[in-house]
C-alpha cells in the first residue's frame, strides 16, 4: 500500500532543495535588511522581523509534516470545504479584522496575526482543481463551463477588495495559465497581451496619434489580404479589430483621467516615469533601482548595504527584500534568485505534467502559476518595470501568514505528486 | 495537442526570467548612475519647504510675512557629545531637557533626523553654529516663521501650526507629514492650497558620517521649492487698527465693506489677540491661555456671533414693506392699538421719520401689512402663509444663510419659517400676534455682524451686494474668485431706496445716532438695540458713507453696552470719518470711545473652571493678551526654551 512506502522516496527534492535554499537566503536578507549598524542586534533575536521569520520557519515544518502525514486523497475530497472555510474566514475579517498599515485584513489569534486572504489562493486553486477535474467539463468547446470557474475566483475577490488588499486579488490573473493548459483558446490569452501593451502604449502617448497608426496599419492590412479573404469577412473582422482597440485606447484614457483615484493613477505613471514624481510615489522605485544598483557585480557584501540600512527602500523586509539581495550581493546574488524561481516554477510545470489525475494537473499548474505571479510582479516592481503593488515574494518576504501559505500550497502538490504511483489515470 | 501547451508555458516563463536577468545586468553592472563611486556613500534626499504665500492690504502694505529661523535636528544615533553641560549651556536648556528631547527623538527613530529645537532665531542660529560644529549628529534646517507686522486680525488671519495626528491620518491625498505646518483657522486655512505653495526635493550623496558629497547625477531629479502664492486684501491696515483701538475694552466686532466690490475693509473681533504669540515656539502655551480666556478671544465674533439684529432690522421690513406695495413713502402710522412700547418722538407720517425715529409701533404696522398680504381669510393660514413669502425676500438680503465669505465657521444666524413656528407652537396654532416681536429684529431672528455690514452694503448700491470677501486677488495674476465676482439681487427696486435712506440721513443727522455725526460727511446710518438674556443690551450700528457714492457700508456690534447710539453709532462714524477722510476731527469722541470700559457690563458664560470666577482679576487676564511677543522671540538663546 501506498501508505506504507516512506514520503521520503517520492517526494521530488529537487523542489525541497530549492524550498529550502530561497528559505534560507531569504531569513538571512531580512536579517540583513532590518540589521541596525549602532546595535548588532543577533540574528535570532527575537524582536526583530529575522528572529521572528526563524519561528515562523520553524511552526512551517511543523505544518509541513502535517501536510505530508494526512492522506492525499484528502485535499481533493474536501476541496470544497476548505475554499468555504475560507471564504468564511474573509467575510468574518471584514467584520472582526484587526486594522493593519490600513486594511482591515487581519485576524488576530493571540500573538499571532493571521491573514485570510493568503490562503485564498490555497482556495481557488484547490475549487478550481475539484471543478475541473470532472472529465465532462471542456474549456475548448463549451463557453458556460467557465462560469463556474469565474465565480469560484469572484467571490473571494470582491472580498478581498472589499477589505482593501487589491494586491492580493491581482494574484488570480495568475489562474489564466491554468485555463490556457486546459484548454482555453490561444486568442483569449493573446488578446489580453495586446491590450496590455495597448494599455502602456496609450498611457504614454497622445491617443489620437495611436489612434491613428491603428488606422494606417488596419489600412495596410486590408490592401495586403487576399481578395478572397477579404470578401470572407476579413475586411469586417479587420475594422472591428481595430475598432475595439481604438476604443481600449481611448478607454485607458478616460479611465486614468477620470475613474482612477490619484493615488492609484500615480502609481502607474510612476511605473512609466519614476523620474516623473521623485519625491512622491517614485521615491520607493528610484530608491529600490538605488539599491539594487549600487551593488553592482558582486555586491557590497553581508550586512554592508548602506541604502537598505538606512531606511531609503520602505517595506525593507517584506515587500522590498529583493533590493537587500541586489545591494548586498550585486549581480550574482539577484541572478541566483531569478534562476532559482524559474528553476522551481518549471519543475512544478514539467510534474504537473507527469501527474495522472486531472486534479493533480490543474493544481500543479495553479501552484506554478501563483508563485509565478508573484515573482512576476515583486521582482519586477523593485527593477522598475511593474506598477509598486505590495505582494510578496514567495519565501523570501518577511511574514508568517504568506510564508505558511505559499508552503502549504506547495506541500500539498508534493504530498499529492508523491503518490503519483499509486494513483490512477482518470483523464 | 494540449500537453504541448506546457513548452508555451514554460517558454514563458523562461522568457520573463531572461528579460528580468538583462535588467539587472543592466542596472547592476552597465548603468554607472546607480554605482556610487565609494560603496560606502549613501543617497539622501532633502526637502525643501517654500515660504508661504504673503498677505498685502488693500495699500499694498504687507501683513504677514515670514521670518527665517532656524530648526536644529539631531539624529540620535550619531549623537556624540562628550560634555552635556557645557552643549546644554551653549543650547540655553538644562540637562534634564536635554535628555529627554534625545529620548523622543530616538523613539521616533535612531537613523533618520528629527526635530530637536524649533525656531531659533537668525542671531541664536549664529551664535551657535561654530558651536554646534564640535557636536556630532545635529544639524541645521532652515524653516520660516510667520510674522504678523502689526498686532492685529488675528481671528481673520487665522494661524498657522504643527499639523495635528487627525488631520494627518485625515488628508485625502498624502501631501502632509509629521511636524509639517498647515493652517488651522481663518485665511490661512481657507487658501492653504494657495499658501504652501510646492515642496522642493534634493537628492544629495553623503558619506557614512554624512558630510555632504555633492549632488547626485548632478541634481538632475532635484525639483526646486517654489514659494506659495501671494494674498491680496481689501483690508485697509490702518482702518483696521483703528477699529482696533476703539474696541479696546470692549466685547464685539466691527465689520467695514467696500459696497461697490464686496471687499472687506476692515474686521474687528473684540477682544483680539497678538496673532504673533500664536507664530512663535510657544504656541501650545499661549494658545492653552487664550482657549482658556473667559472672553474668548479666539472666536471670530464678526462671523461667529449670533445676534438679535434690533431696530436695524427696521430698514429692511421697511424695503420689503415697500417693494410689497403695501406702502408707500408717505404712509404714516401712530403709536394707537400697538402691544410695542415706544420712545417720545415727533409723528411718523411718512417711511422717512418712520426710519429716522425708529418707531415701534410703525414697523408693527407694516410687518403686520406684509404677513397679511393675502387674500386668506383665516388669520392662522394667512400668518403662515405671509410669513413664509416674507422668509424668502428676507433671504434675499443673506439673512439666514451663509454669505460664502472666505472664512470658516461663518455661521448661517436664523432667520425663522412657517416650518419653525409650526415646531414651537403646532401646525396653524400661531399667527401675527405671535411673531410680531420680528417687526423690530427681536424675537427669534438671529444675524451675525458681517450679515448686517452686508445689509449696510446692500442698501448704500440700492439693491445688490457682491458675496463679502478678506482676499480679492490671489497670486501674480491677482485672481479673484469667481463666486466673488457674482452680483447678488435683493429683490428691491432701487427706488424704494431713497426714502429708506433719507430716513437713515435724518437718524445720523437728528434721530437716535445724531450725537456721533460728523461734520462734513453725509452718513446714512440706523441704530440697533439687541435684547439678550445675559445683562444689558448689545449696541449696534450699521450705517454707509457718503450717501451719494458710498466708498464704505459699516456694522459695528457692542455686546451689553445699551442703546445703539450710545456705543456703536460713535464707533463706527469715528472710523467712516478716519476711512474717507484719513483723520478724525471729535478728538473728544475719539478720546471718549477709545478709553471706555464696556466690558464690566459683559456677562461672561458660566465659566468651565470655578477658578475664573474671581472677578477682579478678569481684566488682569486680557492685557498679556496685547503683550509683544517679538520681544520674546528676540530674547536671548538662553532663555527661549523656558518661557
Amino acid at each position: 500500500m501506498a501508505e506504507s512506502k516512506p514520503i521520503t522516496k517520492n517526494v521530488d527534492w529537487m523542489v525541497v532543495l530549492i524550498y529550502i535554499a530561497c528559505l534560507g537566503i531569504g531569513w538571512v536578507n531580512i536579517y540583513a535588511a532590518v540589521y541596525n549598524p549602532e546595535t548588532h542586534s543577533s540574528i535570532f533575536d527575537l524582536s526583530n522581523n529575522a528572529g521572528k521569520q526563524l519561528m515562523w520557519i520553524g511552526t512551517t515544518f511543523i505544518l509541513i509534516i502535517c501536510i505530508l502525514v494526512i492522506d492525499y486523497k484528502f485535499y481533493e475530497t474536501f476541496s470544497f470545504i476548505i475554499y468555504a472555510i475560507v471564504i468564511f474566514l474573509l467575510v468574518v475579517v471584514l467584520f472582526a479584522g484587526s486594522n493593519i498599515n490600513g486594511s482591515r485584513s487581519w485576524i488576530k489569534f493571540g500573538a499571532i496575526s493571521l491573514q485570510p486572504a493568503q490562503f485564498a489562493n490555497l482556495a481557488v486553486s484547490l475549487a478550481i482543481s475539484k471543478y475541473l477535474s470532472d472529465p465532462a467539463i471542456s474549456l475548448s468547446r463549451k463557453f458556460k463551463d467557465y462560469y463556474p470557474i469565474l465565480g469560484i475566483i469572484a467571490l473571494p475577490s470582491v472580498l478581498i477588495l472589499l477589505s482593501n488588499e487589491t494586491g492580493s486579488m491581482l494574484v488570480f490573473a495568475s489562474f489564466a495559465i491554468i485555463l490556457y493548459r486546459e484548454g482555453m483558446p490561444g486568442f483569449i490569452p493573446s488578446i489580453g497581451i495586446v491590450s496590455a501593451m495597448l494599455l502602456i502604449i496609450s498611457l504614454l502617448y497622445n491617443s489620437w496619434y495611436i489612434s491613428g497608426v491603428i488606422i494606417l496599419i488596419a489600412g495596410i492590412a486590408i490592401w495586403a489580404m487576399p481578395v478572397m479573404t477579404r470578401r470572407r469577412g476579413g475586411l469586417i473582422a479587420t475594422v472591428l479589430v481595430a475598432t475595439v482597440m481604438i476604443s481600449i485606447v481611448f478607454g485607458v484614457d478616460f479611465f486614468m483621467n477620470h475613474v482612477l483615484q490619484k493615488h492609484q493613477r500615480g502609481r502607474i505613471m510612476v511605473l512609466l516615469d519614476p523620474d516623473s514624481d521623485p519625491r512622491g510615489i517614485g521615491w520607493n522605485v528610484i530608491q529600490s533601482k538605488i539599491a539594487i544598483g549600487s551593488g553592482g557585480f558582486s555586491g557590497k557584501g553581508f550586512l554592508q548595504g548602506t541604502q537598505t540600512k538606512f531606511d531609503f527602500v520602505p517595506e525593507q523586509s517584506t515587500d522590498f527584500i529583493f533590493c537587500t539581495v541586489g545591494e548586498e550581493h550585486g549581480f550574482i546574488g539577484t541572478a541566483i534568485v531569478v534562476t532559482l524561481f524559474v528553476l522551481l516554477i518549471s519543475r512544478l510545470v514539467i510534474l504537473a505534467e507527469r501527474q495522472r489525475s486531472r486534479f493533480a494537473r490543474v493544481y500543479g499548474y495553479c501552484v506554478a502559476g501563483i508563485f509565478f505571479f508573484h515573482f512576476l510582479v515583486n521582482v519586477g516592481m523593485t527593477i522598475g518595470l511593474m506598477p509598486v503593488i505590495g505582494i510578496p515574494l514567495p519565501f523570501f518576504s518577511y511574514g508568517g501568514s504568506s510564508l505558511w501559505s505559499f508552503s502549504v500550497l506547495l506541500f500539498i502538490f508534493l504530498k499529492i505528486d508523491a503518490q503519483r504511483p499509486f494513483t490512477l489515470s482518470r483523464g | 495537442m494540449l500537453e504541448n501547451r506546457r513548452f508555451v508555458i514554460i517558454g514563458f516563463f523562461a522568457l520573463i526570467g531572461i528579460i528580468y536577468l538583462f535588467r539587472l545586468f543592466y542596472l547592476q553592472v552597465l548603468d554607472e548612475s546607480y554605482s556610487i563611486e565609494s560603496s560606502s556613500n549613501s543617497i539622501k534626499r532633502v526637502t525643501e519647504i517654500p515660504f508661504r504665500g504673503q498677505i498685502y492690504d488693500r495699500n499694498g502694505k504687507l501683513i504677514v510675512y515670514n521670518t527665517p529661523v532656524y530648526d536644529l535636528l539631531v539624529t540620535p544615533y550619531k549623537v556624540k557629545v562628550d560634555d552635556t553641560l557645557r552643549f546644554c549651556k551653549v543650547l540655553g536648556i538644562e540637562r534634564r531637557e536635554f535628555d529627554s528631547l534625545i529620548h523622543v527623538a530616538s523613539v521616533y527613530s535612531k537613523m533618520k533626523p528629527s526635530l530637536f529645537l524649533r525656531q531659533l532665531s537668525k542671531e541664536d542660529f549664529a551664535s551657535i553654529q561654530d558651536i554646534m560644529v564640535d557636536y556630532s549628529g545635529f544639524e541645521f534646517a532652515k524653516s520660516s516663521m510667520r510674522t504678523y507686522k502689526a498686532a492685529t486680525l488675528a481671528n481673520t488671519l487665522g494661524y498657522v501650526s504643527e499639523i495635528s495626528k487627525k488631520q494627518l491620518e485625515e488628508q485625502e491625498e498624502p501631501y502632509y507629514r509629521q511636524s509639517d505646518y498647515i493652517g488651522q483657522t481663518g485665511i490661512e486655512r481657507i487658501y492653504e492650497n494657495e499658501l504652501r505653495g510646492k515642496r522642493g526635493t534634493k537628492f544629495v550623496m553623503q558619506n557614512v558620517n554624512g558630510v555632504y558629497k555633492g549632488a547626485w547625477k548632478n541634481g538632475e531629479l532635484d525639483t526646486m521649492a517654489v514659494a506659495g502664492e501671494n494674498l491680496y486684501s481689501g483690508i485697509d491696515l490702518e482702518i483696521q487698527q483703528y477699529a482696533d483701538s476703539l474696541m479696546m475694552n470692549k466685547v464685539g466686532s466691527v465689520v467695514a465693506i467696500e459696497p461697490k466690490t464686496g471687499q472687506i475693509l476692515s474686521m474687528a473681533s473684540a477682544p483680539t489677540y497678538d496673532p504673533n504669540i500664536l507664530a512663535t515656539r510657544h504656541f501650545s502655551k499661549n494658545y492653552t491661555a487664550l482657549y482658556r480666556n473667559p472672553y474668548k478671544p479666539l472666536f471670530n465674533r464678526p462671523v461667529m456671533a449670533s445676534y438679535r439684529p434690533g431696530s436695524t432690522f427696521k430698514l429692511i421690513q421697511a424695503l420689503i414693506g415697500l417693494q410689497e406695495g403695501v406702502i408707500t413713502p408717505n404712509s404714516g402710522f401712530t403709536h394707537a392699538n400697538c402691544p410695542i412700547g415706544c420712545h417720545v418722538h415727533p409723528a411718523t407720517p411718512n417711511v422717512v421719520m418712520g426710519v429716522m425715529h425708529s418707531c415701534n409701533p410703525y414697523f408693527y404696522n407694516v410687518f403686520r401689512r406684509i404677513i397679511y398680504n393675502n387674500k386668506i381669510t383665516n388669520t392662522f393660514k394667512a400668518s403662515a402663509v405671509g410669513l413664509d413669502d416674507w422668509h424668502d425676500k428676507i433671504s434675499k438680503f443673506g439673512i439666514g444663510q451663509q454669505l460664502g465669505i472666505d472664512l470658516p465657521s461663518e455661521r448661517k444666524g436664523n432667520l425663522p419659517d412657517k416650518k419653525y413656528y409650526d415646531k414651537i407652537y403646532g401646525e396653524n396654532r400661531w399667527k401675527f400676534s405671535n411673531i410680531y416681536s420680528l417687526s423690530i429684529g427681536e424675537g427669534e431672528i438671529l444675524i451675525t455682524p458681517l450679515k448686517m455690514a452686508n445689509v449696510a452694503a446692500i442698501i448704500a448700491n440700492r439693491g445688490y451686494y457682491y458675496t463679502p470677501h478678506v482676499i480679492h486677488g490671489i497670486g501674480e495674476g491677482r485672481k479673484l474668485k469667481p463666486e466673488f465676482a457674482v452680483r447678488h439681487e435683493s429683490g428691491v427696486a432701487p427706488q424704494h431706496f431713497e426714502p429708506v435712506i433719507e430716513g437713515m440721513l435724518g437718524a445720523v443727522e437728528g434721530g437716535t445716532a445724531r450725537r456721533s455725526r460728523v461734520e462734513g460727511i453725509s452718513i446714512a446710518g440706523k441704530t440697533g438695540t439687541s435684547q439678550n438674556k445675559r445683562g444689558k443690551d448689545h449696541s449696534i450700528f450699521i450705517a454707509f458713507a457718503p450717501v451719494d457714492d458710498p466708498k464704505i457700508a459699516i456694522a459695528v456690534f457692542v455686546e451689553n453696552a445699551g442703546s445703539g447710539g450710545s456705543a456703536a453709532a460713535p464707533i463706527a462714524n469715528l472710523i467712516i470719518e478716519k476711512y474717507l477722510t484719513g483723520k478724525v476731527t471729535n478728538k473728544a469722541l475719539e478720546e471718549r470711545i477709545m478709553h471706555a470700559d464696556l466690558m464690566k457690563d459683559v456677562i461672561l458664560p458660566a465659566p468651565p473652571k470655578p477658578v475664573i470666577k474671581d472677578t477682579t482679576k478678569r481684566r488682569n487676564s486680557i492685557p498679556f493678551v496685547r503683550e509683544k511677543p517679538t520681544e520674546q522671540s528676540s530674547k536671548k538663546v538662553i532663555n527661549w526654551f523656558k518661557i
